[in-house]
């Protein structure tokens, strides 16, 4: 019954510290071709460490058998399907490891000179373009480190404008359906947040909207295809609204995989957005992390975008450090280059008629799976979906399950929990992202999963709810873990 | 369950008004609600609350929940013992896991807020 | 397309099962007005071999094969082989957060070992599983220290990295959060004690310092700690260049130490992504941002790992988090705890001799502007030439100078911040130390393009 997985011998392994013992190295200096320089003379004595104690000291077999039999205790998209609702896990292709580690990029210094660097500024250069073109966007930043450093730099952007204007305003709205990192970034932006209940049919409602713009509100952070999947159809009315009382559009780029070669948020109105290259540009989420959330603008954002900028003359590029309006530096350097390096890799690959035949599958998948769930799992909104579809719990809950009990029991069937619990504006949801890089088989096993445990819990409830069993490690104690935190290694 | 002798207000907490001193804490209700509490934030000895206004917060693994202070005044005692075991919230709401005690500063503030009775109903109905 | 896992005929049939015939009707609900109704104006896609020549061909663009004397918060520092071994396995690249504990101990495994071995290197109670980067860790280490004494006043020294200040300064201007400068010792490049003395008031919530400093001088943290905490202020210590830490004594009188992880094994690359730090004392703990990983036990009651106290972030707490940053630096971090495990307790330290060795061997002939210790950076001052001239000439010898400071500190525009690390041969040293010296003459200056 269940097809993807079975048992499979797991190595043991302790932590690098209890594995240690004196004197055991992993490593070999070369001589060195310098006199050696008694560290307390130089340094000063009560400057010179006695010893890293507790520091591990293990061989170089100890090292690659500890972190690869840790490796297997891990889930991961070569393995299969992650159907994580808004996280867009599709598959990171191998070239663009390969790429970003080709030495003239990879140990490119940020200082160096700008004329030995005409590479990696070539590399920006095309990423910035291509991303304007898909966004709708007149100017790319690539400076922001992840998505919500990007929405942090958007709403900044706005700031600046609207204080140039005048007046910077008070309030962002933000849909009580938005991710978490909107209302947080708005707060450290120095906005108070207002939330905006949304309609019945999951998006904005313009009669609220209208009412709740005033001259205190800077902008409205919306999620196009919104974080139910769904498109939101008055979004140029939307825009319309917002700008007639002199405030802005954001964007949350989370959900680009839906529209990439279909609809460009440049031209439905946004005035300005952060993308998410770990999301729709395929670079691996690395159990967490590095992101890139570059920001794309409209003409009038421009001028306070970070600095610096390139800027082109002829066949040279340069970095323009002297930009009166910039909202200044988000981060050190330019960006996370070795991420963009991925991203634009990624871009070359698909092409522009490639792009968009990604969106199709992206979306394909999805409504194939909302098909084929529909009968089993509640649909608390049943416009149409895009790239991801949220079901809601109801029907199993009143059989005792949740959806988080249910994620938990997926995992006995091979696979990665969906999204828990998000969207906060339906009770108990389910969201289902595949993207385009899952065939038609993982698919299929996906759904005869999640039909399997559907039966189950009409059969045996408990059963589901002590989920899961077949993992090496069963479900974590995040009560104590959270009342008695241990976060370190101690002898 | 639901002491006759506390008053109940409509974000779950409540208050045993005695002479000046009010105790302030949290319902079962509540607790059941927030499931498994980790750690309770608590106002600083002297300071001042505000009827209606936030004077804390009190954190399950997955979520935090603001306290309403029930009454104004000013913080004269805090309960100590949550620090170490916030886990008395969920087996004593209404005793031992008392948050804080405040000095009164409009003892007919109590008043307003709803009986043992009420507040039965008043969740009852929220189902 | 090889990214796209279908055949025409599974394409069809799941189309059938949608009930349309072609993928566009997929999309017929989008209004007209929202369409795109033009091809992306993106050339089609490539194969995987033009991929490779095309950044083949860019990084022919940039410098090759050259000596670089460059340091100022970004190290060439050699990277063990078993580091990318270990991050190019799948599960390791290719798997998400660990928010489901069960199927990801071994990213919770690893992220365990790292906050480990954070403290153990800092000194510090508590370190979190990494920010952005050591810049952006700056601005999130002042809005602690703020949260946590209540006062909004920020002091920085000028011995910061420039561009770290900067980046503060971003941030600190939206939170209503006056940020200062205090000076260095101008024949020592130290921190002018006095003029931090003089700047501190009553309504400081935090002082931040660097050491070694973008100068490469060794600070003195005791001191600035006694200053800052005398009127209820917290320290923040940065760090830029990790490897000193294997022999220089940590900053346990700071309160915060936040910093930059790139030498542990984190490639250069242009820029980033590298991987910030914030460890703290125990009582700061619900006050940190970003990912914690905890140790607790599974059902079965064996050790196992999960993220907590999450209500400290965005997800739960939203408008009231500590920060609103989700990702941490996962996979960045992974390579710094396989650096370190290679180098371990010894391998550290010895890396860190012989930086200070061959920092101490180029100063010993290069004579630096400032008295003060350093690590493995030193300011020089430019004799019978200005740095960029100095460094002009370096270039047709292949090698980069050092970083010339005019455009940070236009009072040491005549000197230039030079590193030496245990890659730098002691060729390219002698040949820096020549080309310094020699006096100007037609054929070695050269007028700027």
């Amino acid at each position: 019954m269940i097809e993807k997985v079975t048992q499979h011998l797991s190595q043991n392994e302790p932590l690098l510290f209890e594995r240690s013992s004196p004197g055991k190295k992993a490593y070999q200096l070369p001589e060195l071709d310098v006199p050696a320089v008694d560290a307390a003379e130089a340094l000063g004595a009560e400057n010179v460490r006695r010893e890293i104690e507790g520091f591990p000291e293990v061989s170089e077999v100890e090292a690659i058998r500890h972190f690869t039999r840790l490796s297997t205790w891990n889930y991961a998209i070569d393995y299969g399907m992650y159907p994580l609702g808004s996280c867009t896990m599709k598959y990171n292709p191998r070239i663009n490891e390969q790429v970003a580690r080709t030495e003239g990029l990879a140990w490119a210094h940020p200082y160096q000179p700008e004329a030995l660097s005409q590479g990696c500024m070539e590399i920006m250069w095309s990423l910035e373009q291509a991303l304007a073109e898909i966004c709708g966007m007149d100017a790319v930043t690539l400076q922001p480190a992840a998505g919500a450093h990007g929405e942090l730099t958007g709403i900044l952007l706005i700031r600046a404008l609207l204080e140039k204007r005048g007046n910077p305003r008070k309030k962002i709205l933000i849909p009580d359906s938005a991710h978490g990192t909107n209302p947080a970034t708005a707060a450290i932006a120095g906005y108070a947040v207002e939330n905006i209940k949304s309609s019945e049919t999951g998006g904005v409602d313009l009669a609220t909207l209208e009412q709740l713009v005033t001259d205190d509100v800077a902008a409205l952070m919306v999620t196009n295809p919104n974080t139910l999947g769904v498109f939101e159809n008055n979004i140029a009315r939307v825009a319309e609204i917002l700008h007639r009382k002199g405030a802005m559009l954001y964007m949350d780029g989370a959900n680009m995989n839906a529209l990439v070669g279909i609809a460009r948020p440049g031209d439905f109105g946004v005035d300005v957005m952060h993308l998410n290259l770990h999301k729709t540009f395929s670079t691996p989420h690395g159990g967490g992390g590095p992101g890139a959330g570059p920001v794309a603008v409209k003409k009038v954002l421009e001028p306070f975008l970070p600095t610096p900028r390139l800027k082109r003359s002829g066949k040279k590029l340069a970095f323009d450090y002297k930009r009166k309006h910039s909202i200044g530096r988000v981060k050190a350097f330019y960006g996370n280059f070795g991420v963009l390096v991925r991203a634009l890799a990624y871009a070359l690959a698909h092409g522009g008629p490639g792009l968009k035949n990604a969106t199709m599958d992206a979306v394909l998948n999805a409504i194939y799976i909302r098909k084929a769930l529909e009968p089993y799992f509640d649909l608390p909104y049943t416009s149409p979906s895009m790239h991801e579809v949220v079901f809601s719990d109801d029907r199993q809950a009143k059989l005792g399950v949740r959806t988080g009990e249910i994620a938990k029991r997926l995992i006995d069937y091979g696979f990665h929990p969906y999204t828990v619990s998000f969207p906060m504006i339906v009770h108990g949801a389910l969201m289902i992202e595949p993207t385009e890089t899952e065939s038609k088989d993982e698919i299929d096993v996906f759904i005869n999963a999640m039909i399997s445990i559907a039966k189950e819990i009409e059969t045996d409830p408990q059963m589901v709810k002590g989920a899961p069993y077949n993992t090496r490690t069963s479900k974590v104690d995040e009560v104590t873990a959270a009342r008695k935190p241990v976060l370190r290694w101690k002898p | 369950m639901y002491p006759e002798n506390f008053r109940y207000t409509k974000e779950h907490e409540w208050v045993l008004a005695e002479g000046d001193t009010g105790t302030v804490g949290i319902t079962d209700h509540a607790q059941q609600e927030l499931g498994d509490i980790v750690y309770v934030d608590l106002p600083k000895v002297g300071s001042h609350v505000e009827a209606g206004k936030s004077l804390g917060s009190v954190e399950s693994v997955k979520a935090v929940s603001d306290i309403y202070s029930p009454v104004s005044g000013e913080v004269v005692e805090i309960n100590q013992t949550l620090a170490d075991a916030p886990e008395t919230l969920n087996t004593d709401p209404h005793g031992a896991a008392w948050l804080v005690k405040i000095k009164l500063s409009g003892a007919a503030e109590v008043q307003n807020l709803m009986s043992a009775a009420d507040y039965l109903s008043y969740i009852g109905a929220q189902k | 397309m090889r990214y796209l896992p279908k055949s025409e005929s599974e394409r069809r049939e799941m189309l059938e099962a949608c009930g349309v015939s072609t993928p566009e009707e997929l999309f017929a609900h989008l209004p007209d007005a929202v369409r795109l109704n033009r091809p992306l104006d993106l050339a089609p896609g490539i194969s995987e071999y033009e991929i490779v020549q095309y950044f083949r061909e860019r990084a022919d663009q940039n410098a090759n094969g050259y000596a670089s004397f460059l340091g100022a918060g970004v190290y060439n520092h050699y990277r063990p082989v078993l580091v990318d071994t270990v991050v190019s396995r799948g599960e390791f690249l290719t798997s998400y957060t660990p928010y489901q504990a069960e199927i990801a101990q071994g990213t919770l495994t690893t992220i365990f070992e790292f906050q480990t071995m954070i403290c153990q290197l800092t000194g510090m109670d508590v370190a979190n599983a990494s920010m952005y980067d050591g810049s952006t860790a700056v601005p999130e280490a002042a809005m602690m220290a703020v949260r946590a004494t209540g006062k909004g006043r920020v002091l920085v020294a000028k011995t910061v990295h420039p561009e770290y200040r900067e980046v503060l300064g971003t941030y600190a201007k939206h939170q209503g959060m006056p940020v200062e400068e205090f000076g260095y010792v101008r024949e020592s490049g130290a921190l002018d004690l006095e003029d931090l003395e003089r700047k501190m008031d009553d309504l400081t919530g935090a002082v931040i310092i660097q050491t070694p400093n973008f100068f490469g001088i060794v600070e003195q943290v005791k001191a600035a700690a006694e200053i800052a905490h005398k009127r209820g202020a917290l320290l923040v210590v940065i760090f830029t260049e990790a490897v000193s830490l294997g022999l220089l004594e940590p900053p346990t009188d700071a309160d915060i130490v936040a910093g930059e992880l790139q030498s542990f094994a984190i490639s250069p690359s242009y820029g980033g992504p590298y991987a910030g730090i914030i460890a703290v004392k125990e009582k700061y703990i619900r006050q940190v941002p970003g990912r914690l990983v905890g140790q607790s036990l599974d059902s079965r009651g064996n050790r196992a790992f999960c993220l907590t106290l999450s209500t400290r972030e965005q997800h739960i707490r939203r408008e009231k988090a500590t920060s609103n940053i989700c990702t941490n630096q996962a996979l960045i971090a992974l390579m710094a705890t396989v650096f370190m495990t290679v180098y371990g307790k010894q391998g550290l330290r010895e890396l860190a001799e012989q930086n200070l060795a061959k920092a101490h061997y180029l100063a010993g002939k290069l004579k630096p502007r400032f008295t003060g210790k350093f690590f493995n950076e030193f300011v020089v001052r430019a004799e019978g030439k200005t740095p960029e001239e100095l460094n002009k000439q370096l270039l047709k010898k292949k090698i980069i100078g050092g970083l010339p400071l005019g455009r940070f500190y236009p009072e040491l525009a005549d000197s230039y911040l030079v590193c030496a690390t245990e890659m730098t041969k002691r060729a390219d040293m002698d040949a820096l130390v020549a080309a310094a010296a020699a006096q100007p003459t037609a054929e070695n200056v050269e007028v700027t393009a």
